[in-house]
């Protein structure tokens, strides 16, 4: 046994603990995890915890900072034992090996060109005001879309029919919920991903970490410089080549004994594999580190295509997913809602904050009580591929909550107290009379104003005794509640216009009630 | 109320209805005798929720009058808004709870409690106050949040309301208790009894959609409840049925307790200060003989506290 082989155990440990925390977050279908658990198990995740360092840098954004320092002494460990990404292709590496008698892997030339292109892409597009490269490639995110837009769902419908179950034994305390608007767009985009990621991991290990991962080439500069790092000895290493084959990332080449350090994810097989002590985890500078410089691989076209490949698919399922659902109505509106711009959730202050800090990553997807929040598809244009947006078909802002705020590991949803979040307009409700029932129908209706926090949708006095709905701009916060309960179909009579800024709402006015006299007798 | 009960009931409102002047009073006469008995309709005020639930139920002749031994008990209050008691938006929780209670002590077997509410149902449910109203007296309380939970029903006397999707529960309880809370309401005017059952269907755009009043009406044409209970405690007198601050509330320490919902209704909305027939479903139920809301011919046992 290598004097160092305990260091694995202790990353499989990390690792397995943070794959299943940030897992749980995503899958917590009866949302049993309190935010602040929440919010230390985010503070972990490297993009997130940066991004929300430039709108609000305090302590709450500052997992990467202690990251980049581990980087510096250890290494990659945050690669290996934080990087839920990482862990899972680990599991799909590992399953490879074991069930589908994969061969083991040997060393392979760096693809430096590649990784650090992507890197410097991601962060030109994200400087020149886009997160859409960092939103498609930062592993975190893709972590959570996969769980969230993929294994929530199967989850719940795993819970729903134990919740049946239970019920017939008449136990209630596992509810059942209906997943609203499961996007056509998410899941293929998260399938998309999550294939591309299998397929990577199965047969090169960590090879999406050093080729297409940001935050791994960005660990990798830093890890240059690491105290530590893991060497042959060139003197007690007899070349056996057993680290080499048990090197996910492939940067042990046993024929000159060198270790490319920068794409090592620090996840200390090597040191278990040794027979010889001949692997070093050691500050020892007797083997100095030699950058290699190599050519840029012919593979980044055939990875274009199948970029595109992915981006038409889902581009061609979700133009299918947007036909209008039509439901069986007794006469049809006529009138199409004119929304121009989608709202954005409290807290985001404006469509190109939140544009551009979001990485969708959907942790307030999965979170949101009502379901309000969903993923966009082009809603927001491509700029905002994936984000989510208040979907008022799904659901409506609850008043009270304020839980997408206070969640967002990115700071794209900022804290907003919830007195405050009240009066945030996130868009201003549109009534469309000659869609509304009370015009085509003269029956009575209102559903819009019952749901209205602020009666800023109020009944005003129509023909015949009936009231039909009349809206207070100055008042409304644009919920969505009153699109959302709206009965017509196939076009709603009421309907929320985002803000691309947020405003202000006035508070609603409240005059006393003139107490009518107390009769002390009953009035029949 | 029994079918049986209901037609005797109807007929001898139909005798009043055409009885002069001069026999209409002896015809008053003598069911007034029978009132000590038989209440129509109980108005209590001037108490606390439970005080005057105990006091409306006690002059009924009791909860086991309407529950048995074993019996399966759904209690249906309106938990329809995520907001705090004070706020009136759904029935005070105090009185479910009490209602539980009594209907536990007269043997029920299981006692539900749920709604299919506008906000989110768990912060409803939890903020209303009423989740821990029903843990605490002893009763179950049950999602109604999806739609798996509610099973189709024709209604054959609807109008324009002919079928629905009504919460299992309803269909599988012996003793159907609705405890709706009186406040204004943007749609239907009021909230009352009759708008409380709302809450026990699945697709309530529909009844938006083709004419809310009548489809009130035409879903009690379907099943009544055994007993209503309008909580008139706290009153939401504008911007209901969410309301939007607690300066829209009224305490006004009032109760209805009747089998008949249309009676019930009737009176819950002069206590409010309107007149039953200008409350379309009111009007509709009354006429489509579904209750009386005639409340001069009712016997009606007034207690103030």
């Amino acid at each position: 046994m290598h004097r160092l082989s305990w260091l694995k155990a202790v990353r499989v440990a990390v690792s397995m603990l943070s794959f299943l925390s940030v897992g749980l977050i995503f899958i917590d279908l009866v949302q049993w995890i309190p935010v602040k658990i929440i919010n230390a198990i985010t503070w972990t995740q490297y993009a997130p915890s940066l991004i929300s360092f430039f709108t609000s840098p305090g302590f709450a954004a500052a997992g990467f900072i202690l990251f980049t320092i581990l980087t510096l002494l250890l290494g990659r460990v945050y690669c290996s034992s934080v990087c839920p990404l990482g862990t899972f292709q680990d599991i799909i590496y590992r399953m490879g090996r074991r069930f589908f008698k994969q061969k083991p892997l040997k060393y392979s030339k760096p693809k430096n060109i590649l990784r650090y292109t992507v890197l410097v892409a991601v962060i030109i597009s994200f400087i020149s005001g886009t997160s859409l490269l960092l939103s498609l490639l930062d592993p975190y995110s893709n972590f959570g879309r996969i769980t969230g837009d993929i294994f929530r769902p199967a989850f719940q419908f795993v819970s729903n029919s134990l919740a049946a179950v239970l019920e017939r034994q008449d136990i209630f305390w596992l509810a059942r919920k209906d997943l609203k608007g499961i996007h056509t767009s998410s899941v293929v985009f998260a399938s998309g991903f999550l294939f591309l990621v299998v397929i990577m991991s199965f047969s090169r290990g960590r090879l999406f970490c050093n080729t297409l991962c940001p935050v791994g080439a960005l660990l990798s500069i830093f890890s240059r410089g690491s105290r530590l790092r893991i060497v042959l000895d060139k003197s007690s290493c007899n070349s056996c080549g057993q680290c080499s084959k048990v090197c996910k990332a492939q940067c042990i080449d046993i024929k000159s004994k060198e270790v490319d350090f920068t794409r090592c994810v620090a996840c200390f097989n090597c040191l278990s594999a040794c027979p010889s002590d001949g692997v070093l985890y050691s500050s020892r500078k007797s083997t100095p580190y030699i950058s290699e410089d190599e050519k840029l691989q012919a593979s980044s076209g055939k990875r274009r295509t199948i970029l595109k490949a992915i981006l038409l698919t889902t581009a061609f399922t979700s133009v299918k997913a947007f036909a209008t659902r039509l439901k069986g109505g007794e006469k049809p509106t006529e009138i199409p809602e004119d929304k121009k711009l989608v709202a954005t959730p409290p807290g985001s202050g404006s469509h190109e904050h939140f544009n551009l800090f979001c990485t969708a990553c959907h942790l307030c997807v999965s979170a949101c009580p009502t379901q309000v929040l969903q993923p966009s598809f082009l809603q927001y244009g491509l700029h905002g591929l994936m984000q989510p947006y208040m979907d008022y078909h799904s659901g409506f802002c609850n008043f009270e909550c304020t839980l997408c705020a206070e969640i967002c590991p990115a700071d794209a949803i900022k804290i907003v107290k919830p007195e405050q979040k009240k009066r945030v307009q996130l868009g201003v409700a549109h009534f469309i009379e000659k869609n509304c029932v009370v015009y085509t129908d003269n029956t009575a209706c209102g559903a819009c104003s019952e749901h209205c926090p602020t009666k800023a949708v109020n009944m005003v006095p129509y023909k015949n005794g009936l009231t039909i709905p009349e809206v207070n701009d100055k008042i409304c916060i644009g919920c969505g509640a009153c699109e959302y309960a709206c009965p017509t179909r196939p076009y709603r009579s009421i309907f929320v216009e985002g803000n691309a800024v947020h405003q202000l709402a006035d508070e609603p006015v409240q005059e006393k009630i003139e107490l009518q006299k107390t009769t002390e007798d009953f009035p029949f | 109320m029994k079918r049986r009960d209901f037609i005797a009931k109807s007929v001898s409102a139909g005798i009043v209805a055409g009885a002069a002047g001069s026999l209409g009073g002896i015809v008053n006469l003598a069911t007034a005798a029978q009132a000590q008995k038989n209440w129509d309709l109980v108005a209590v005020r001037d108490g606390e929720p439970e005080v005057m639930f105990e006091r409306a139920i006690a002059s009924l002749g009791g909860m086991a009058r309407y529950v048995k031994k074993g019996q399966k008990v759904v209690v249906k209050p309106n938990i329809g808004w995520d907001v705090v008691p004070e706020r009136a938006g759904n029935t005070n929780p105090k009185l479910v709870g009490r209602i539980v209670k009594h209907c536990l002590d007269a043997g029920a077997a299981e006692v539900y409690v749920f709604d299919n509410t506008c906000d989110a149902w768990n912060l409803c449910y939890k903020n209303s106050g009423i989740e821990k109203a029903v843990k605490d007296a002893g009763g179950k309380i049950v999602p109604g949040n999806t739609e798996n939970y509610y099973k189709p029903i024709i209604i054959p006397r609807g109008k324009r309301l002919k079928e629905a999707k009504v919460h299992e529960l309803i269909l599988n309880s012996d003793v159907f208790i609705n405890v709706p809370v009186l406040k204004h309401h943007s749609s239907a005017s009021l909230s009352l009894s009759m708008k409380n059952l709302m809450g026990v269907v699945w697709d309530r755009g529909y009844w938006h959609r083709n004419d809310l009043h009548q489809c009130i009406a035409d879903f009690v044409s379907w099943r009544k409840p055994t007993l209503n209970i309008i909580d008139g405690y706290r009153v939401m007198m504008r911007n209901g049925p969410r309301g939007v601050s607690t300066a829209d509330v009224v305490t006004m320490k009032q109760m209805i307790v009747s089998a008949d919902i249309v009676a019930a209704d009737a009176a819950a909305a002069r206590i409010f200060g309107s007149k039953p027939e200008e409350i379309d479903h009111i009007r509709i139920a009354h006429e489509m003989k579904l209750g009386n809301m005639l409340l001069d011919q009712l016997t009606i046992n007034r207690i103030k506290i």
